[in-house]
């Protein structure tokens, strides 16, 4: 083979003391998907932004073709034919697809919309994309505002397109559809690097696999000469577990959180949760499946006293706990950590210490007004002791820490509460294997004491493989809840669209 | 037919009072579309008004003193966006700041040419011609078109203001930028570039705004001209939903509600003015609370106003 495409050599990038990349090297040829693989704060989002021009490399030199190339800002790297498809999607949400697409990048002066709309009907055909070049984007789901990522990247003539965690959001459905969209590009002669979490979608997309640990890069294989096992151990520096288990518990006699016929409204009187019933038993695990948006963050909101229910009932224990404020549900035994998708959003107070955010819960235990500094503080260690969380100090910004490090204090802060009923959104939004392992292992851990586990998750192999139980919903219904060891993931799927499985009905 | 004759020189009066005002808004619309807050109007207004009633003075040169006014409000703008966009400072600070340097920069100025009337030459090329058969229109006809060409070219500008942000690709790059610059950046738009050039844009506008209301409307120096024009003008962005066609009608708006207050004297009806003065700010609250609670997004403001940009912030 000749000299490959692209090709970054003894790439170093620092932040601050903090060695984001220390001599990482990868190379990527026409016509292949690369997957770069590694754990939270490892480097991989660090060495892709200065691919397409975000930071600039301290030292270590970039080729394209052959040729060395710098790239000031993403000008630069669009203009030389590089385009990345963020983690978080930087789009504008008033305008239009199409206005989207042509920012900063259209030759005329005056707009034109039969220009602009036969040009995306072009690349629609080309590429397989389905773009609707007048919806506006605060109108789309996030495959549409995908699409409309790629097709940005396509409109500039790149041919070297990065995806940044592009399946973290998406069904399975949506995932294969994307997946079918990146084999075209690279017909076409695209190089595409991506970068996932999930070790499946690398086995079955890429071409070749770059593993990074600590911001070094530790090998580049081929994907069909390796497994799942072996790349794990080369991601976390040694030997893990995949299998995640499933202690059996007695379950409690009756249920410790049931909720009955919930409705709630949102502001335009629309129903966010609408009619929806179950029951929490202590000892187990309830997974919830569903297509972000379907009403997650408002049930966790409803039940934690956050916002009013419209109607139905919430039981602890027997007893309603609906009115009650949050404080007064907090007191009864029953913990909410939800993480969203900035993962500093709710619960923690980003610019605070460690130690002032755990003591934001349990200020109560605390008489008088001041705050009993050695107290909080040697909570704080004793958090940071349990859950294993890496930091200079207890007096840490939170907001200074890695994703993973921040997940562990939210949810360490609940958990320490020793809750009866713990709800769990998303605990681990993008964080890496091993990371992951110990949430679920936290979780299994409360399971076995009794406590009745909630846990909203995204990624399904997890979900199936963690829960006692499995509620699909949908637009704030409970389509059903199902056996997770008998279920296909793509029934899951089907049914977090809405498709309600009927006997003997193939959908 | 009298009250026809008499509704149309009232209209006639609120065109020339609110143009000061028009210009304001549309330079602090464009402003604010590419995300930056700058409540420095007023002190960009007032620069305005004593160079270019400086400038109107020494040279009799009138173009020359519309251009030096607008160069002055461009100079307030310029250590604005120096401030907010290479610094990053806070934007109300510094906006609020500008206004104090302004207001002493102006009233500076205005000591050494107080007492001086605009030339002639001056007052000549700004005075209201008619346009034949179009003047004649009933009602809007004397306002709009028995005007001064600075009264039109008010108008003009911000109707070209409209047709550049919602037609022109510089406009839609524009409008990115105040509504999310990293997305702007992503799409390879030169945010700090189209921030500079469009404070500085802005500033042009509020200083010759300024020099409308010394030169033009009053022809004599008086300390303070703008009697908190530039802050009204704050409040009519968001009154005008950050569309410079909407502008337009908030502008005239106010200088109708300025207008009434002279007429109801004349007619001998006791109405605070005060009272008519708060007018503009409660139709502002008023505003804020309808477009809050539609929530129409295109009439937000742009999402990012207010935030300094660094791209390698994580």
């Amino acid at each position: 083979m000749s000299e490959p495409y692209i090709k970054l050599e003894n790439i170093c990038k620092s932040f601050g003391t903090v060695k984001a990349n220390n001599n990482v090297s990868i190379d990527v040829n026409k016509g292949e998907i690369l997957a770069l693989l590694g754990e939270n704060g490892s480097g991989k989002s660090t060495l892709v932004n200065m691919l397409s021009g975000i930071y600039q490399p301290d030292s270590g030199s970039i080729y394209l073709d052959g040729k060395l190339v710098s790239f000031k800002s993403p000008k630069d790297a669009i203009a030389s034919g590089i385009g990345m498809v963020h983690q978080h999607f930087k789009l504008v949400d008033v305008f239009t697809a199409a206005e989207n697409i042509i920012m900063g990048k259209q030759k005329n002066v005056f707009l034109s919309k039969k220009r602009m709309n036969e040009q995306i009907a072009q690349l629609n055909e080309k590429y397989g994309l389905s773009v609707t070049p007048d919806k506006k984007v605060y109108d789309m789901s996030v495959s549409e505002k995908q699409s409309v990522e790629i097709m940005k990247i396509l409109y500039r003539g790149a041919d070297v397109l990065i995806l940044d965690e592009p399946t973290a959001v998406l069904t399975p459905q949506e995932i294969d559809a994307l997946f079918d969209i990146l084999r075209k590009m690279k017909a076409q002669g695209c190089s595409i690097i991506i970068i996932t979490h999930k070790m499946a979608e690398v086995l079955s997309i890429s071409d070749r696999v770059t593993v990074l640990r600590k911001g070094e890069c530790i090998a580049t294989v081929n994907t069909a000469e390796t497994t799942p096992q072996k790349l794990t151990e080369m991601m976390v520096g040694s030997a893990v577990s995949l299998e995640i288990e499933r202690p059996t518990t007695t379950l409690s006699e009756k249920p410790l959180l049931s909720v009955k016929n919930l409705l709630l409204k949102n502001i335009d009187d629309v129903p966010v949760i609408n009619d929806m019933s179950f029951d929490v038993y202590g000892g187990e695990i309830v997974g919830v499946a569903g297509i972000a948006g379907s009403g997650q963050k408002e049930l966790c909101e409803v039940i934690a006293g956050l916002c009013k229910a419209n109607g139905g009932d919430i039981l602890f224990d027997g007893g309603s706990i609906l009115g009650l404020s949050p404080h007064a549900i907090l007191k009864k035994g029953i913990s909410m950590s939800f993480v969203p998708e900035d993962r500093l959003g709710m619960g923690l107070v980003a610019g605070m210490s460690i130690t002032d955010n755990v003591i934001l819960k349990s200020y109560n235990k605390n008489p008088g007004p001041f705050i009993d500094k050695k107290y909080a503080k040697s909570l704080a260690q004793q958090i940071v002791k349990d859950f294993d969380i890496s930091t200079p100090s207890v007096n840490h910004q939170v907001k200074k820490l890695s994703g993973g490090n921040i997940q562990k204090v939210l949810l360490g802060r609940e958990i320490w509460l020793s809750p009866r009923v713990l709800i769990t959104a998303y605990p681990v939004r993008g964080l890496d294997i091993g990371a992951s392992y110990n949430i679920y292992h936290i979780l299994n851990e409360q399971k076995k004491k009794g406590v009745a586990v909630l846990f909203i998750g995204e990624d399904l192999d997890v979900l199936k493989s963690i829960s006692d139980r499995l509620m699909v919903i949908h637009n704030g219904e409970i389509i059903d809840i199902v056996d997770p060891e008998t279920v296909t993931k793509e029934d899951i799927g089907l049914m977090m669209l809405g498709h309600k499985k009927e006997e003997g009905d193939a959908v | 037919m009298d009250i026809l004759n008499e509704i149309s020189l009232f209209l006639q009066t609120s065109v020339q009072m609110g143009t000061h005002i028009l210009f304001a808004i549309v330079g602090g619309i464009i402003c604010e579309r590419v995300g930056n807050m700058n409540l420095g109007i007023e002190g960009m207004m007032l620069m305005g008004a004593a160079v270019g009633f400086s400038v109107a003075c020494a040279t009799s040169n009138p173009l020359l003193a519309v251009l030096a006014a607008g160069a002055a409000g461009m100079l307030g703008a310029l250590i604005y966006a120096v401030v907010t966009v290479t610094f990053r400072g806070n934007q109300v600070v510094t906006g609020l700041v500008l206004t104090i340097f302004g207001t002493g920069v102006a009233g500076f100025i205005g000591k050494s040419v107080s007492g001086n009337i605009i030339p002639e030459n001056v007052t000549k090329t700004f005075a209201p011609y008619k346009i034949p058969v179009l003047s004649d229109i009933p009602i809007i006809g004397k306002a709009l078109f028995d005007q001064s060409i600075y009264v039109q070219l008010a108008i003009i500008i911000a109707i070209a203001a409209f047709f550049y942000m919602k037609k022109t690709k510089w406009g839609l790059n524009m409008r990115a930028v105040g509504e999310n610059p990293a997305a702007a950046d992503a799409s390879g738009i030169n945010v700090t570039l189209y921030k500079y050039v469009h404070i500085l844009m802005g500033g042009f506008l509020c200083g010759i705004g300024g020099a409308y209301l010394s030169v033009v409307f009053l022809t004599t120096w008086q300390d303070n001209v703008t009697a908190g024009a530039g802050w009204i003008a704050v409040a009519l962005i968001i009154f005008s939903t950050w569309n410079p066609l909407k502008a337009i009608l908030a502008a005239y708006l106010f200088g109708m509600l300025k207008g009434l207050n002279f007429k109801m004297q004349g007619w001998g009806i006791q109405v605070s003015s005060q009272l008519l003065d708060m007018i503009p700010y409660a139709a502002t609250v008023i505003v804020l609370i309808i477009i809050t609670l539609r929530k129409k997004k295109e009439y937000q403001p742009p999402k990012s106003l207010g935030n300094p940009y660094f791209r390698e912030e994580r």
